[in-house]
């Protein structure tokens, strides 16, 4: 699918699964982002957090959702965009990017989000409500 | 006890989306498309500049808001939200501030949870809201124990 447009109430964004987790993504993303809280990139904080290890940042997770979008941008963006975090993101985790399309009006798509592991489990579920430019009918 | 907090707000801070952080924040969410840092791309798009990714407002100094101690431990985010009137351009310079929206406590899995509601704001220099976000920050009755003393 090469425009938003296209897309039928129902239908979802091409999903994107993602690489394993590794440690190294999430001290980029403490990195790019200001986030420093140890539980994401080393063992003994998380231990003492009484987590089994380092997880993700949600706005890691979140963040990458967002990339669904991203090709679009002439299309029109994302107006609203807002998630829940379900579940933590462990080291290794696979996770699968989603977005169904559930409502169209005028200019305003209204997309499920959600992104899940490896076990099928949702990590993150949310809705994003895209706004599209006027088209310029000749 | 954070209660008497809702209503409190920051003192505006000026930020710049920089190209550079923008590249950075793209490359750590695998979103490294060529509208947030590649300057042709962003010239011929209909923005005539490369724009920043939605959730990238994360990077923003929102201020501090006086009275308002949160620890940087044994928080977890529970929601978060973001709302654009237009997407954010490279070079722009970026007015911020956080206030706390809300605060109410629930019986949870892990005993009495409390609910910060955080929402922000980032606004042009003429004060005109480009982006409003929220975030709810989910406080155990444990870490609440330990502020208190």
């Amino acid at each position: 699918m090469s425009t938003l447009a296209q897309l039928q109430v129902g239908e979802s964004i091409n999903e994107v699964q993602l690489a394993p987790v590794s440690r190294m993504d999430l001290i980029k993303y403490s990195g790019a982002s200001g986030d420093f809280n140890p539980i994401h990139t080393i063992d003994e904080e998380a231990k003492k957090a009484g987590l089994p290890g380092i997880i993700a940042h949600g706005m890691w997770t979140m963040g990458n959702l967002a990339k669904l979008f991203t090709s679009y941008y002439e299309e029109g963006f994302v107006k609203d965009y807002s998630i829940r975090f379900k579940g933590m993101v462990f080291l290794n985790d696979v996770v699968t990017l989603k977005a169904r399309l559930l409502e169209k009006q005028e200019n305003t798509l209204r997309f499920q989000v959600q992104a899940v592991n490896q076990q099928g489990n949702e990590v993150l579920k949310g809705e994003v409500v895209y706004h599209q430019y006027e088209v310029v009918r000749e | 006890m954070f209660k008497d907090q809702i209503g409190k707000q920051s003192n505006k801070v000026k930020n710049t989306v920089e190209r550079g952080a923008v590249k950075k924040f793209a490359e750590a969410i695998g979103d490294l498309h060529p509208i947030y840092f590649e300057e042709d791309t962003g010239r011929l798009s209909r923005y005539k500049n490369n724009i920043a990714p939605p959730t990238f407002p994360r990077v923003f100094d929102y201020g501090e808001i006086e009275g308002l101690n949160l620890p940087n431990k044994g928080l977890i985010h529970g929601e978060q939200t973001f709302h654009y009137v237009r997407p954010l351009l490279v070079g722009e310079d970026v007015y911020c501030y956080s206030k706390v929206k809300n605060y109410f406590e629930k019986k949870g899995n892990f005993g009495e949870m409390g609910f910060l509601v955080l929402e922000s704001f980032g606004e042009d220099e003429a004060g005109n809201v480009i982006f409003s976000s929220t975030s709810t920050v989910v406080i155990s009755e444990a870490v609440r124990k330990v502020l208190v003393k």
